[in-house]
């Protein structure tokens, strides 16, 4: 369980030279989805926004992103005085590192035989699997916090907090989100995860996580991931009419684009999480032809599915404003996930627990509404009747504010 | 050449752990030495990382990540912005000590401290075994091993530290928590009638503001 078969034997230089193909192959594979990505984006948003968008280098315009890329490399690479030099060149790597290593856990594949070794289809399989994945996330943290701390200036400041704030209160659903998931596997590991999703209830419906588990903790995943992306409609990071440019408005150049390329690779090995976590990974018929070929175009289609999604969102939905932000991560994401994560605990002992718990919630929870509507009003009475009591005239208290 | 490729390669543990022991020693130099507060939480975050390669390569995996999340990716961001936002982010001059004889003391303690560290490596006189007996276990039933400890025999300190968690955070928000009065409000009454008239002039010219219910809540980060 949760232990790579590459690894269990004599480590020869033969296992050494896979393990390396497989780092190469996924960094390429990941910096040319990367690249159709933004394209991708660019393209289905003009489509939305009734615009043409990229049509120029290349055909449809696919070769725009190259291009891009390209000029910004030649572009001076401006450093302000006022910044902290060190650690302004270290934080475009600290957010493209992550980046990468969420996706050495996510399985793309089945299994293959290379050289009498049988071979994952995923760059690594630890046990620790999908805690691996919310570390890295939660360490992607430091890139853009450095960033905008160390320009040395206020709105890259400003929107470094907002984004660390962001991501470390939706870390909390995302975290409790995955429990469920490793709740019902019964382990961490990534292969272990997509393998009892196997299976199909009355031979049509697929045992998925996404169904069962209920839909909710995969919605919850959704919008928590989302929010972590930094994606909208949760790009305060970036709101460009409070803040410029958000955390990278002093970079130019190359380090500019790593910012960029990081966040277009997050979305991609996001998108492989969640398929990973809820839609079986690879699973899917095996239809014609080679069998390995299959659970590849099967995951590649649902990583796309998300892909749309979030360029859909970025299209119709507009930007929360941060009480909204933080409203929802810690007073609904957060409850009700931990609420789920019980429920699906209390599944696993027996049904009438299980339906008895929810029963439980829902009562609790309408009640402890109705107990917060109460408090608030009660407060708000207090407080009226107390400064009348102790200041009755406007000018002293207008002062105060 | 060859050969040597050959061993070296065979023998994964070491190059782990010689690479894993400069990156934590490196890093708790850092900490030690700059001058600037951020760059020794850097340090610090240097250190947690090559503790959880050590971690990695005793297969206690479960603990490495534990280690990244709740170390790299929580405490030390937290380090982090109270560094940043109390606005002591600039290099020292430490010319006074504010505890006399602080620099002798932390000699001591850290001496005290290896010494401990090298003794408990060896004895077996705190629970009856050897501390540093290498692997639990494969990698795999790790997380079991931890689950049963802390659910069946550790139980009731669990739970109570996790009772002690929950009393701190809340009278920590209780303490931190400011009540934002509208003045007019209170100065009015909620019952008078100007006041109504008010809060429909404001839902009709700033429909942007937000709204009164979410007052009283200060978000500080």
């Amino acid at each position: 369980m949760g232990q790579d078969p590459l690894f269990l034997g004599h480590i020869s230089i033969g296992v050494v030279l896979i393990v390396i193909i497989k780092v190469l192959l996924a960094f390429v594979a990941l910096m040319v989805s990367v690249m159709l990505m933004i394209w991708f984006e660019r393209k289905l948003i003009s489509d939305m926004q009734n615009r043409i968008g990229p049509n120029r280098a290349g055909p449809y315009g696919i070769l725009q992103t190259l291009a891009d890329g390209i000029k910004l490399f030649f572009k001076e690479d401006l450093i302000p005085d006022r910044s902290e030099r060190f650690v302004f060149k270290l934080a475009p790597y600290l957010t493209l590192i992550p980046a990468f290593l969420v996706f050495t856990v996510v399985p793309i594949g089945g299994t293959v035989h290379i050289f009498g070794h049988t071979v994952e289809l995923q760059v690594a399989d630890p046990p620790m699997g999908i805690l691996f994945v919310l570390a890295m996330s939660s360490v992607a943290v430091y890139g853009t916090m450095l960033a905008g701390w160390s320009s040395g200036s206020k709105y890259p400041l400003i929107g470094s907090v907002r984004a660390s704030a962001q991501m470390i209160s939706y870390e909390a659903a995302m975290g409790l989100t995955v429990a469920t998931v490793v709740l019902v596997t019964g382990s961490l590991g990534t292969r272990d995860i997509v393998a009892a999703q196997a299976g199909s209830y009355f031979g049509i419906i697929p045992k998925w996580n996404l169904i069962r588990l209920g839909v909710v903790p995969f919605i919850i995943f959704l919008i928590a991931v989302t929010a972590e992306l930094n994606r909208p409609p949760f790009d305060l990071t970036e709101a460009e009419q409070e803040l410029v440019g958000g955390f990278h408005t002093e970079y130019s150049s190359i380090r500019f684009a790593l910012f960029f390329l990081a966040e277009f690779m997050n979305t991609i090995t996001m998108s492989a999480v969640i398929v990973t976590l809820f839609l079986g990974g690879p699973d899917g018929p095996i239809l014609f032809g080679p069998s390995f070929i299959w659970p590849i175009i099967w995951f590649l289609l649902k990583t796309g599915v998300f892909l749309f999604a979030y360029v859909w969102f970025r299209a119709a939905l507009p930007r929360l404003r941060y009480d909204q932000l933080m409203d929802l991560g810690w007073k609904v994401l957060i409850p009700i996930s931990l609420a789920w994560l019980l429920l699906v605990g209390a599944m696993q002992i027996s049904k009438v627990y299980g339906f008895a718990l929810f029963a439980v919630f829902i009562v609790a929870g309408v009640a402890l509404l109705r107990a917060v509507a109460v408090g608030k009003e009660s407060n708000e009475v207090d407080i009226v009747t107390t400064f009348r009591k102790e200041s009755p005239r406007r000018g002293a208290l207008g002062g105060d504010q | 050449m060859d050969s040597l490729l050959l061993s070296v390669i065979a023998k994964p543990d070491l190059i782990v752990f010689l690479a894993a022991a400069v990156v934590v020693i490196a890093g708790g130099v850092g900490v030690i030495t700059y001058r600037n507060p951020v760059h020794s939480a850097l340090s610090l975050v240097m250190t947690m990382f090559g503790i959880a390669t050590l971690f990695i390569e005793q297969n206690a995996q479960f603990l490495a990540a534990v280690q990244i999340i709740v170390y790299a990716g929580a405490i030390i961001v937290l380090f982090l912005f109270v560094i940043m936002l109390l606005g002591v982010d600039r290099s020292e001059i430490f010319s006074r000590e504010r505890i006399r004889a602080q620099r002798p003391l932390a000699a001591v303690a850290g001496v005290v401290t290896l010494g401990e560290i090298l003794i408990l490596g060896h004895a077996t006189w705190a629970t009856g075994a050897k501390a540093a007996t290498g692997a639990v276990g494969n990698s795999s039933d790790n997380v079991f091993k931890i689950a049963q400890a802390v659910f069946s025999t550790y139980l009731l300190p669990f739970e109570a530290t996790a009772i002690l968690l929950v009393i701190a955070v809340l009278s920590a928000v209780y303490l931190s928590k400011r009540v934002v009065v509208n003045v007019d409000e209170a100065l009015d009454g909620p019952s008078s009638d100007g006041v109504a008239v008010a809060n429909e002039d404001a839902d009709r010219e700033a429909p942007w503001e937000p709204d009164t219910e979410n007052d009283d809540e200060v978000y500080e980060v």
